[in-house]
């Protein structure tokens, strides 16, 4: 059993990747409030993670030449995920990832634009040795409690999405709609919610958000980027009517206006799609499934008064947030395990439950595309298909050989650890499930692990230990029990 | 049954596989079944396909005054004749393999395909053409319900999805369908070996097989894991599959000849899904006949004639019908990044040594104001219905009836493709 109350524990699962054996003494004697406190307000964690890459206690990286998480596409998996394993903030990982889903922005398309390097660097580049606007995942992490509408204005300048969704085409005499649906469609509103002569006048509100070129740009140099830039002579500038209110006088209406001032437009429209009821509802929807559940419909009480939290604190998500992690549908014990762990989820906590000696995060990086979620490259834009939709035969495989990867990384370490405290299959059952954390086992799963311990209980030696400790650790963590958090 | 067991071991990982002596590898359930003669492989075209540059309508004044950047050059496309309107048509000149298989007769091709009120969203639309159903377009999928009507038990392997996530058209209420992205990963590691090994892989198959009564979602789970490890011996067989021909070099080619190994080795699948992706092009779709949308084209032509050819050699081209549909169409005109919008009617494709080449359907008129357009003549308004192909398709090829499974009778009208 594990050594946390269950409601810590589920805590850390859904607001962070789990718990390390490292971490458990600091959540040993929290209450349940303060452990929201702790994760929610995370300012008062320091933001060391990425500094701590390469130091030997920690899981490895892997590079082909120097590690270059800010223009290497490969590279900057590794770093996000080492940040999911080892980060002091696990809710504002968690959160990027949930953002990251929502603006789903893939590296394929970039890369085709603009090359490896700078589609890498738009999407994860962390302002510091190199010039140029930080990338989208650093954007994300930067609001991944902040203000939504500010989130969704800050996105529609960002230079992967201005790839993503063809923004930087978008001009007076060819409006793009690309950017202008998907963002009333599955940034905000949602589907049912807007017209397809909205579609038209939201592309028209966004021409002329283009990006430019860093002078002298050679997307092989590091130092050059693109940003972006309101092309005023670009931008269309009669007026633009919605079906929906813009305004809080209720007008539909964007007003025509000069061409130096026309930016403003999108400003507005994203004003009136943050504060439009049915995308405080929609994103409520998504955090039922994303922190509550999977297996239940969204309570229509929990999504009305989460989204009343949203638009009171004017679209504000950190109170949102901590509202939902306060409110008795998240501690309500029939909602523990109810939702299907994301791939990355599952091998961050995997990684942080099993061990990470000598691991490198690069031998996951295969393995997660093979389970659906390849970071950088959701299939769409509409994201990633969630819940049931990760699993198929060929994803569970993939999960199930992860675990055996990992597990045959760790065998030599788990055996030293288990030695002593796995002196019997049953003790060696007990201390391995005081880390791994799977849902409960009925009858014939947990006949099915003895079982298998027993076969060894003939010649119970430390070298039997090592061997039977990393098969139970593959089995553990490839069950179908700890496919859910 | 002689069992033999092989172990590959890479990176301290052992590969656990136990080799079944042909012709054991049909699974009992499809033995006793016999062995289904007739098989559909589905491909996908994800993103929406722009059919009116897959198939040229290349005498209408109106397709190069809507699109002067990329429109396909009357002089590049592949000549295919005339429809029943009388309107000259082409295919995109990198659809050379298409058009052979068209020469030889084989290849239909049905314009204006869709529905009324064509949704312009991609998930909304890969909904409606995965359920059938352009009003409610949640639960189970149209070749879901197909395999709902198979004799119980269901092989295992009875559909054979090559994409790692499940489309929402092998969506079924009682059948689980493999997913089998890469055959190389379909395999049980473990981090033993020897009998060690044996006994974990026999230990997660009874974890697996709890029926987990009273949490639904664990079942779900656990029935994915057991689905995984009943099929995984079977699908290595399939894979060790040596073509007839080269195919091309990615993704979906390869899925492809994954799939023409399991037609020749008999594995007893009746239905295969096939995606590939990239049809979204929104910008940069290329000039003249070229570009990323002759990328596209290439890679789908490339691939379907080395899967035809292949099988065609092998002898099984008239148990083998392949269809190629998308989400929808694009907008006729072109928008300010060489690219197209989402539009409305698309273009399906049906090959194989039983179907009836042709074309069927009449192209739009471009021209603003045609009755053949629809949104103030933005886009092509559908003329044949998406539903009365499948029906086609299931009541001709599967040989089942259509009307329970799409809800309806769509055989009105539909296109004489068999």
């Amino acid at each position: 059993m594990s050594q946390l109350n269950p409601e810590i524990d589920h805590l850390l699962r859904r607001a962070g990747f789990g718990v390390s054996p490292m971490e458990v003494d600091t959540f040993r004697d929290m209450s349940t409030a303060a452990a929201v406190s702790y994760l929610v307000d995370y300012e008062g964690r320091p933001d060391d993670v990425d500094a701590r890459i390469g130091r030997a206690d920690h899981a490895q990286v892997t590079s082909k030449d120097l590690f270059a998480p800010d223009i290497d596409i490969d590279d900057a998996r590794q770093r996000w995920l080492f940040r999911m394993v080892h980060t002091r903030r696990p809710l504002q990982e968690k959160m990027a990832l949930f953002w990251h889903n929502h603006f789903a922005t893939a590296y394929s398309k970039l890369t085709n634009d603009s090359g490896p390097l700078q589609a890498a660097k738009m999407l994860a580049f962390k302002p510091g040795a190199l010039r140029g606007p930080q990338g989208q995942l650093e954007l994300i992490r930067q609001y991944a409690l902040g203000n939504f509408r500010d989130l969704v204005l800050q996105m529609a300048m960002d230079p992967a999405m201005l790839v993503w969704l063809d923004g930087q085409f978008n001009t007076r005499t060819k409006p793009q709609e690309n950017f202008g649906r998907e963002v009333m469609e599955l940034f905000t509103v949602g589907v049912d919610f807007y017209t397809e002569s909205d579609v038209y006048a939201a592309a028209r509100v966004f021409s002329g958000w283009n990006l430019r070129e860093s002078q002298g740009y050679n997307r092989t140099d590091m130092n050059a980027y693109q940003e972006f830039v309101y092309n005023s002579g670009e931008h269309e500038t009669s007026d633009k009517t919605f079906s929906f209110p813009i305004y809080s006088n209720g007008s539909h209406t964007i007003p025509a206006r000069s061409e130096s001032a026309g930016m403003q437009d999108g400003v507005d429209l994203i004003t009136a799609l943050a504060v439009h009821p049915e995308t405080a509802r929609r994103l409520a929807r998504k955090f039922w499934g994303f922190f509550i559940s999977e297996i239940q419909q969204p309570d229509p009480v929990f999504v009305e008064s989460t989204a009343a939290v949203y638009l009171q604190s004017g679209t504000e998500i950190r109170p949102v947030v901590r509202h939902i992690l306060s409110s008795p549908w998240f501690n309500d014990p029939s909602m523990h395990f109810a939702r299907y762990a994301w791939p990355a989820e599952y091998v961050a906590r995997a990684i942080k439950e099993v061990g990470w000696q000598n691991f490198s995060l690069d031998k996951a990086r295969t393995p997660l595309a093979a389970m659906g979620q390849l970071l950088f490259e959701p299939p769409n834009v509409g994201g990633w298909p969630l819940g049931a939709g990760w699993f198929s035969t060929g994803t569970m495989l993939a999960r199930t050989n992860f675990a055996a990867t990992l597990a045959a990384s760790q065998k030599e370490s788990l055996g030293a650890e288990f030695e002593s405290a796995g002196q019997t299959p049953q003790a060696l059952f007990q201390v391995m499930l005081s880390r791994v954390t799977p849902a409960p086992f009925d009858s014939v799963p947990q006949q099915a692990l003895m079982s298998y311990l027993q076969s060894g209980a003939g010649s119970w030696n430390s070298a039997q230990v090592t061997t039977r400790a990393a098969g139970l650790a593959r089995l553990l963590v490839g069950s179908a029990e700890y496919q859910l958090v | 049954m002689r069992v033999s067991r092989r172990i590959f071991i890479r990176d301290g990982v052992a590969t656990v596989t136990l080799g079944l002596s042909a012709p054991a590898f049909l699974s009992a359930i499809a033995q006793a079944q016999g062995i289904p003669s007739r098989r559909l492989v589905v491909v996908y075209l994800g993103g929406g396909n722009d059919a009116l540059n897959t198939l040229v309508s290349y005498q209408d004044p109106s397709y190069y005054s809507r699109r002067p950047s990329i429109a396909v050059p009357a002089g590049q496309v592949l000549q295919v004749g005339s429809d029943a309107a009388g309107r000259a048509l082409g295919l995109h000149p990198r659809l050379g393999g298409l058009v052979n298989i068209f020469n030889e007769g084989r290849l239909a091709l049905v314009q204006r395909t869709g529905y009324a009120n064509s949704s312009r969203s991609h998930f909304e639309a890969g909904d409606i053409w995965g359920t059938a159903n352009p009003q409610s377009y949640t639960g189970s999928g149209w070749l879901g319900r197909y395999l709902d009507t198979l004799p119980r038990p269901v092989d295992a392997l009875a559909a054979w999805n090559t994409t790692g996530e499940t489309p929402r058209a092998l969506l079924s209420g009682t059948t689980g369908v493999p997913a089998i992205p890469s055959a190389s990963t379909y395999t049980y590691a473990s981090p033993n070996r020897g009998s060690v090994a044996l006994e974990e892989r026999a230990a997660a198959q009874l974890m697996a097989s709890n029926p987990a009564s009273g949490r639904p979602h664990l079942a779900f789970v656990n029935s994915t894991s057991r689905g995984a490890i009943e099929t995984l011996d079977r699908v290595a067989q399939a894979t060790a599959y040596t073509p007839t021909v080269q195919y091309p070099n990615n993704g979906f080619a390869l899925a492809l000849r994954t799939v023409a190994g399991a037609i020749v080795k008999s594995i007893g699948s009746r239905v295969f899904w096939v995606q590939t992706g990239g049809y979204d092009t929104h910008a940069q779709q290329g000039q003249g006949g070229g570009g990323g949308y002759a990328a596209l084209m290439g890679t789908l032509g490339d691939g379907l004639w080395a899967f035809y050819s292949d099988i065609r050699n092998q002898g099984l081209a008239n148990d083998t019908t392949v269809i190629v549909y998308s989400e929808f169409g694009r907008r006729i005109s072109e928008n300010g990044s060489n690219g197209t919008d989402h539009g409305a009617a698309g273009v399906m494709m049906a090959l194989g040594g039983m179907v009836r080449g042709g074309l069927y359907g009449t192209a739009a008129s471009l021209a603003p104001g045609s009755p053949t357009l629809e949104n103030n003549s933005g886009d092509v308004r559908f003329e044949t219905d998406f539903r009365s192909v499948y029906a086609k398709l299931l009541d001709q090829w599967l040989g089942v009836n259509s009307v329970p499974i799409l809800n309806g009778d769509f055989r009105a009208g539909a296109p004489a493709i068999f």
